[in-house]
């Protein structure tokens, strides 16, 4: 909560100024009742004509400025809760950019995206209600009841008594129902991830002939959820005839105190008329103060949610070596890595060299380590233990961006960004040439998907690149990594969605380049690396194997048994 | 036109509300009660003032009856306003439930076309939010349509009774609200849209920002993103804050409005109270009338566009209800006895859409323990192929018959019960590991269970799970691998054995070790059955007694290995590139 509001600075004048007015309004509102007082009193009692005039004039004056009161009210209060929302957004994206892998992987990316969407909306239409209603109801409240002392303290002790009275029925309903209808939004819940499973299952759901089991599931959730609701409702219907009843009670035991004193001369008849009237405008506050308090609660568990967010501290340091121009030397010293929460290290002890220029080719089941293994040259993760090492520096003592920028991703997904090929292909390097765009796509393979378009580079990406096949946006994602013309590249199994044969050419291209990156191809296919310099072979995060293709072939188990269940025996034999 | 849709479709909730009839007519009548209670009560009230004239003046005998009448009429008034609310929230909820089922049920009979053609968030916030919003309105319309139209109606009557011109000038002032608020409201409304599509820009940024950061930091493009970012965050909040600053100078605007008629009242009040038209108690009543008319007032305005948006729900909910349902299996369904598995597809024509013919006078002759293998490229259109075997689509023309008889001939259970399928895109179910293998077979004992999970290689893992087989699974099977889950599916066919088999050959993004253990799970299924398998391992494809070789939906190639190899044609291709080198 504390973290978020310093984004409020700024708005402090509304803040005050915005609640200060709908004060004023407030108060505007609670002369009305000895108005109508005075009028009853002195116009009608004295038959004074141009003074019954005169009030309502006054009134109705009373009725514009409160309006322009309550105008400039909501005004600053919008104001702070908009721009207060709008500083809240973009300090999260940008505390979001900040974190570690590590630290999203945690989150969650759908976790952050509704924290920066739905809770802060939420927030916002919190901080706007409360800088409306906060102060204002409360202050009706016991303001009808300081005007009631002013009229007569004996009379106003009734009202001293039916505060507290309604209070507790109102937030004591308030209390018992929350965390009913909390109940209520578990049972919703049920019943949508069954209507969900039923639909993402509906094959083998059928296939197994399971719909009448699954209505007989379903109608016993939808019952649950209606005894849950009518619990809820019961308790929570009970807060108006309640409230109703004992603010009546109070007005009559007004009346008969009033009557009593206006006998004995104490007080007139319009004066009771206006008591009366302060009983009334009571009920109507609580019933919103009670409306603004679930509210605001909702909106501080939003603020505390964000605030958790931006409680997180990014856990990786950044160096401070400029050096350019790498030559992409890549070396591995017993490195362990080790994922926030898992049990077990994701990488033991893991140690090797490559020379700039060469290929190294990872292989090994899903979850051996491999992606781990080439997150740690980028920094994307941190090694637990041991160091990686560029061109015999420890990664850790680059500045991130200069490292970053000498090495070229692709991701296993492949991604395309909303906007243009062009623009995509920029990523990689902002000041690319027309050439370098086109040799880029030459040596992705990418040429004829771009030229097959009718606006070629200048051709529409949609959001996620759903208006690409998956082996166009794959080689569009290997181009967008060669724009940058890196001195290491990282082919995170993304030869995946393309055939043998244009994966081959892809490589051949790759080692053909004026200057061949230090590439890493990570991959399950054994023909997608057997031509590598040098292949690890990694199994439960450990390296099994260390080789050639054909030393490999002779000496790792793993690796035969890799290589065999694709390539059997006999084939190969001819092959 | 709409109007007309919305006519039907209301005629359509009011049968569906028809069995709680009597409900209706008693909350009907609880509201008049409460009404009628709570109106006489200011009147009860202004008597007793009219009594407090002035020092000595006070009738203290009448007073006390009339205040005694306000606490009874106040208590009644409680205790049928509570009635009536739970009156409501009975045929609400209940009315909710009995629409969620009928959908729910309705789904089960639906044909997979309409599921498969409408995204399956669309068809849960159906069920889900589409309902609630419906009962929201209808709760509304309830407690506050009813009682807000006798109340003003009410009111009007009193007012009139005790004043007609006064009377009237409320009734020509108040309605002035609600033309400020529809004024309003209506100029909003562009600047609320303008709200929205700028969110749904800005969401979508951060969509790409957070959801891809890992390549949004690869490239070093933060700040690039950020100030994208910034200047959608920046119009967002021009827009946003005037919609929502002018939206909120509805209730300012109305409380004028109200207090104008509160001024006028009194004006006119005290004047006629002057002229001896009326008593000071009589001009309470109509004051604290003049408070009480405008807000039902406020609130139907209200209520009108809650009601009109719960019908275009409840339409869409009835949409789902109402749609076609699949074609009915035959009314003397031949039955299958000891399923075999030979299997004849004859002249087979099937499509999704009308314009694009798929499979076209398709022939296949299938043995009874032969193994069919399909090969082709992802997205080749093996999903077609398990959809018109299954009946999940019926085909446009042909037949296929299993054993002889038409599978159109048969109870869509039946067939279902003699095929048996093993997808890649793996679906548990959210419980028990238990419970997922009986699926097929509920009543299965659990010497059964653990016989079948040992034949799929998936005991092993299982008894290492914290609770074993009553381990609890999530949906979309939790923490589980791909693997894992793949090996609970084969152990869920495995408990109920079918004739024929439909099974799906893992691909790379299963680890070597499972993949073996899947295989031999596989070859433990196959013997002696009629089996489609979509295959990716060389061996598989060459043992297959008939290759299908399917590309975009299509079947291009049908033959073994060595009559296509021979062939020279996309199989012989398919496998050069892929398996020979």
């Amino acid at each position: 909560m504390k973290r978020i509001m310093r984004y409020m600075r700024g708005y402090e004048k509304q803040c005050i100024l915005g609640p200060l007015f709908k004060l004023l309004e407030a108060a505007l509102e609670l002369l009305v009742p000895l108005v109508v007082a005075s009028i009853v009193d002195q116009g009608i009692g004295l038959g004074n004509r141009s003074y019954i005039v005169q009030m309502c004039l006054v009134m109705i004056s009373l009725g514009l400025v409160g309006l322009a009161c309550s105008v400039t009210a909501q005004f600053f209060a919008a104001r702070a809760a908009v721009g207060f929302c709008t500083r809240l957004r973009h300090a999260l994206l940008e505390h979001i950019l900040g974190l570690s892998y590590t630290q999203i992987d945690t989150i969650g990316t759908s976790t952050l995206i509704t924290r920066m969407t739905s809770d802060v909306n939420q927030v916002q239409s919190g901080v706007n209600l409360c800088l409306r209603l906060l102060l204002r109801s409360p202050f009706v409240v016991f303001g009808a009841m300081i005007m009631a002392f002013t009229i007569d303290a004996q009379a106003a002790l009734v009202f001293v008594g039916v505060i507290p009275v309604l209070c507790v029925i109102v937030f004591g309903i308030m209390l018992i129902t929350m965390p009913k209808y909390k109940q209520v939004q578990a049972g919703l819940d049920q019943v949508t991830s069954a209507t969900r499973q039923n639909l993402t299952g509906v094959r083998v759901l059928r296939a197994f002939c399971k719909e009448d089991s699954e209505v007989e599931t379903f109608c016993g959730k939808t019952q649950e959820l209606t005894r849950r609701q009518l619990l809820a409702g019961r308790i929570s219907a009970l807060m108006n005839p309640v409230t109703y009843v004992v603010i009546n009670f109070a007005i009559v035991i007004l009346v008969q105190v009033g009557a009593l004193k206006v006998d004995g001369g104490i007080l007139t008849q319009g004066l009771v008329i206006a008591l009366y009237n302060y009983m009334s405008q009571i009920l109507v506050e609580l019933i919103k103060m009670a409306d603004l308090i679930i509210n605001m609660t909702k909106a501080a568990a939003c603020a505390d949610r964000i605030g958790a967010v931006l409680e997180v501290k990014n856990d990786q340091q950044d160096g401070t070596s400029q050096s350019r121009s790498l030559r992409g030397a890549v070396e591995f010293r017993n490195v362990c890595a080790q994922y926030a929460g898992a049990g077990e290290p994701s990488l033991t002890d893991i140690s090797f060299r490559a020379e700039p220029g060469q290929t190294v080719g990872i292989i090994g089941g899903t979850g051996s380590g491999k992606t781990t293994l080439v997150n740690l040259i980028p920094r994307l993760y941190d090694a637990a233990q041991g160091q990686v090492l560029v061109d015999g520096r420890d990664v850790k003592e680059y500045e991130m961006e200069v490292l970053r920028r000498e090495i070229g991703v692709v991701p296993q997904k492949s991604v395309l960004f909303q906007g243009t090929i062009r623009e995509n292909l920029l990523w990689g390097n902002p000041d690319a040439t027309e050439e370098d765009l086109w040799q880029a796509l030459k040596v992705a393979q990418a040429e004829e998907v771009v030229k097959g378009k009718n606006l070629q580079l200048e051709e529409p990406v949609e959001q996620g690149g759903m208006n690409f096949s998956g082996g166009q946006r794959q080689r569009l994602t290997i181009a967008r990594a060669l724009v940058r013309k890196p001195k290491i590249l990282i082919l995170d199994d993304s030869a995946s969605a393309l055939d043998y044969a244009t994966d081959a050419k892809l490589r051949m291209a790759i080692r053909a380049m004026e200057q061949p990156p230090t590439t890493f191809i990570v991959s399950q296919r054994a023909a997608s690396v057997r031509f590598a310099d040098e292949i690890l072979v990694l199994d439960d995060g450990c390296m099994v194997g260390r080789g050639t293709h054909d030393e490999l072939l002779k000496s790792c188990p793993v690796y035969q048994e890799i290589y065999y269940s694709q390539f059997p025996k006999e084939v190969t034999g001819n092959g | 036109m709409a109007d007309e849709k919305q006519m039907t479709t209301l005629k359509k909730v009011l049968h569906r509300i028809k069995p709680y009839t009597s409900g209706i007519v008693l909350s009907l009548c609880s509201a008049a009660v409460s009404v009628v209670m709570s109106l006489y009560i200011p009147v009860l009230i202004g008597r007793a003032i009219d009594c407090i004239v002035e020092a000595g003046r006070v009738d203290f005998a009448r007073m006390g009856s009339l205040l005694t009448q306000v606490v009874l009429c106040a208590l009644a008034a409680g205790l049928v306003q509570w009635g009536m609310r739970e009156i409501n929230n009975r045929i609400t909820f209940q009315v909710t439930r009995d629409i969620r089922n009928e959908a729910f049920r309705h789904i089960q009979v639906l044909p997979l076309s309409y599921l498969d053609s409408h995204p399956q968030g669309e068809l849960v916030s159906r069920v889900i939010t589409d309902v609630d919003t419906f009962a929201d309105g209808l709760l509304m319309g309830f407690t506050q349509f009813f009682t807000g139209i006798m109340t003003i109606l009410g009111t009007l009557i009193i007012m009139l009774t005790i004043h007609p011109v006064i009377a009237l000038v409320v009734i020509l002032v108040t309605p002035l609200s609600l033309v400020v608020a529809a004024f309003i409201a209506k100029r909003t409304y562009s600047m609320f849209t303008l709200q929205s599509a700028t969110r749904g820009e800005l969401t979508g940024i951060m969509d790409e920002a957070v959801g891809e950061i890992k390549v949004v930091r690869a490239f070093g493009h933060e700040k690039a993103s950020l100030s994208q970012f910034d200047e959608v965050n920046e119009r967002l909040d021009k827009a946003s804050l005037q919609a929502v600053f002018f939206s909120s100078l509805t209730n300012p605007c109305t409380r004028f409005v109200n207090s104008v008629v509160y001024a006028l009242v009194a004006l006119t009040g005290a004047l006629f109270c002057l002229a001896g038209g009326i008593t000071v108690g009589s001009l309470t009543i109509l004051l604290n009338y003049a408070n009480q008319y405008t807000k039902p007032f406020n609130e139907i305005s209200g209520v009108v566009t809650e009601l009109q948006n719960a019908l275009a729900c409840a339409g869409r909910v009835l949409d789902l209800i109402e749609a076609p349902e699949r074609s009915a299996d035959p009314a003397e369904p031949k039955k299958p006895g000891k399923v075999e598995g030979s299997l004849e597809i004859r002249d087979l024509k099937f499509s999704y859409t009308p314009d694009k013919p798929l499979i076209d006078d398709f022939q296949l002759s299938v043995k009874p323990g032969q193994r069919i293998a399909i090969v082709g490229p992802t997205g080749c259109g093996k999903t077609t192929f398990i959809n018109l075997l299954m009946r999940f689509y019926d085909p446009q023309g042909g037949s296929i018959c299993l054993d002889g008889v038409n599978t159109l001939d048969m109870t869509r259970r039946d067939l279902r019960r003699s095929v048996g399928m093993v997808l890649q895109d793996t679906w548990l179910k959210a419980g028990t590991i238990r419970d997922n293998i009986a699926m097929g077979k509920p009543d299965a004992s659990m010497e059964e269970i653990v016989a079948a999970a040992k034949q799929a290689h998936a005991h092993s893992f299982i008894k290492r799970l914290p609770q074993g087989y009553d381990t609890l699974i999530g949906e979309s099977g939790g923490s589980l691998s791909q693997g894992q889950k793949q090996l609970l599916c084969i152990a869920r066919v495995m408990l109920c054995l079918p004739p024929m088999l439909f099974l799906d050959e893992a691909t790379s993004s299963i680890d070597t070790r499972t993949e073996v253990r899947i295989q031999k799970a596989f070859d433990t299924m196959m013997q002696g059955r009629t089996t489609f398998i979509v295959a990716h391992r060389l061996s598989t494809i060459r043992e297959a007694d008939v290759i299908l070789v399917m590309k975009d939906g299509h079947i291009i190639e049908q033959g073994n290995h060595q009559t296509l190899l021979a062939k020279g044609g996309f199989y012989a291709n398919l496998y050069e590139s892929q398996f020979a080198h």
